[in-house]
């Protein structure tokens, strides 16, 4: 017990800065999945490629090869040298902008056609069917599926260990190997079960708040 | 009034229909018949400015319509055979929402025009409640309203007996008549032959009236 209390200071650090990492990709990469996804639909050839090799690479490459080639490759090749955190929060970013991006794309597409028809007739311009209409529809359709990504995107975060971020997972590690103990495993795991059962939480109250409609 | 001057419509080299001519006056109900698969839909899309013609003209009240497929305002009301409501909508704000997009009304003007409206139509007890909850021929009711709250020209309805029981087809007869009598212009498609009859001054027969065939 007292062991636990003298590494807890140093696992909280941890999940300051797990929690830095969870939260700003959340922010970014939702807002920009939405964008992405509508990209991805355009009538405008070029931009509808681009954004589909965007998320094929996103989608088709290791996180972990993502965050060491954004944090070690650009410094490397002297394109760039983003510190640890910048580095790491923009790779999340733009990996799970790829995958909220493909799940809000299969959100629109399941709205059906008539949903546009009505919206037309009525006179309201493509940017308010979307806004009023659609999305609000899609929000509820690609829930279920957000809220697993967000449930990756919490284990995930962990990656960030290997540019040397002093997160949950580094934060146990450090102390596992000085007091050659179990135990900051143990409590590391505990916090991301409680981090989980949190966002799971969230996710349901957020679900049966759009069930008010079918 | 409408006005439908040589109107024509392939799909691809498919010919729909060519040579429709044929003129609504104010006040009246007009059915379009014919059999499944013949074109009927294909016209009200037309007509509604969700698809283009290929060539020929609409006017409506003297005001030529767009008929290259993108319209902008609401100047046909239509009534979809699958009603299209917004699912994450109350009755009400199915009604309200378009007003103050796209008219610009305020919330009180576009709500207590919607109550007038629900009244009219029988609906009062429906204001609160979400397209989910309401019967086949309510949804319809709806959709009704939600037309006619931009005060259209005309109301064209498809199919409107499809998927409802005898009851709510003596009742669309009865909203129909009702809105007749309050002045509203109605173009009404449909293949069920004994309503159109029941329902309309006059009868076109898109089976007949028509051509079709050959090349545009
Ligand atoms: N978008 C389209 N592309 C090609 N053919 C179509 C399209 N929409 C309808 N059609 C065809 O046009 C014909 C008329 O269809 P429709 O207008 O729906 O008939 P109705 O409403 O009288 O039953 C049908 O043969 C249908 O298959
Ligand atoms: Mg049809």
């Amino acid at each position: 017990m007292d062991y636990i209390v003298q590494i807890l200071p140093s696992i909280l650090g941890g999940l300051k800065m797990t929690l830095g990492v969870f939260v700003l990709t959340l922010i970014g990469s939702v807002p920009l999945g939405i964008l992405v996804s509508l990209a991805l639909r355009s009538d405008i050839y070029l931009l509808k490629w681009v954004m589909n090799a965007y998320v094929w690479i996103m989608r088709g490459t290791p996180l972990l090869l993502q965050i060491v080639f954004v944090y070690y490759g650009l410094s490397l090749a002297n394109i760039m040298t983003l510190p640890r955190f910048e580095a790491a929060t923009v790779t999340f970013i733009l990996n799970y902008t790829a995958y909220f991006a493909e799940i809000f794309r299969g959100g629109i597409q399941s709205i059906p056609d008539g949903q546009y028809d009505g919206a037309k007739v009525l006179g309201l311009s493509k940017l308010q069917t979307m806004r009023k209409i659609v999305l609000p529809q899609v929000l509820k359709i690609v829930m279920p599926s957000v809220g697993n990504e967000v449930v990756n995107l919490v284990k995930d975060s962990s990656l960030v260990y290997v540019i040397g971020l002093g997160d949950l997972m580094r934060a146990g590690n450090i102390a596992a190997s000085r007091d050659v103990t179990l135990i900051p495993y143990l409590l590391v795991g505990l916090v991301y079960l409680v981090l989980i059962a949190i966002a799971t939480i969230v996710q349901r109250r957020m679900e049966r708040k759009m069930n008010y409609y079918r | 009034m409408l006005e439908i001057k040589n109107l024509a419509k392939a799909f691809d080299e498919r010919v729909i229909f060519k040579d429709m001519d044929l003129t609504i006056n104010d006040g009246e109900v007009l059915s379009i018949v014919g059999p499944s698969g013949i074109g009927k839909t294909t016209f009200l899309r037309i007509l509604a400015g969700l698809l283009p013609a290929d060539r020929g003209e609409l006017i409506l009240n003297n005001e030529p319509l767009n008929i290259s497929g993108d319209r902008q305002g609401a100047q046909v009301g239509v009534i979809f055979q699958d009603f299209n409501l917004f699912p994450q909508y109350t009755v009400k704000e199915n009604i309200t929402l378009a007003p103050q997009l796209v008219k610009k009304m305020t919330k009180n003007e576009a709500n207590s025009n919607a109550e007038e409206l629900l009244n009219n139509l029988g609906l009062t007890e429906q204001t609160n409640q979400y397209p989910f909850q309401l019967s086949g021929g309510q949804k319809q009711r709806v959709a009704i309203a939600r037309a006619l709250a931009m005060k259209p020209g005309i109301l064209a309805y498809d199919e409107p007996t499809s998927g409802l029981d005898a009851g709510s087809t003596d009742r669309v007869i009865k909203v129909i008549q009702h809105l007749k009598e309050q002045g509203v212009t109605q173009l009404i498609v449909t293949h069920d032959l004994p309503f159109a009859q029941a329902v309309a001054d006059q009868t076109f027969d898109f089976g007949t009236d028509v051509s079709r065939g050959g090349s545009l």
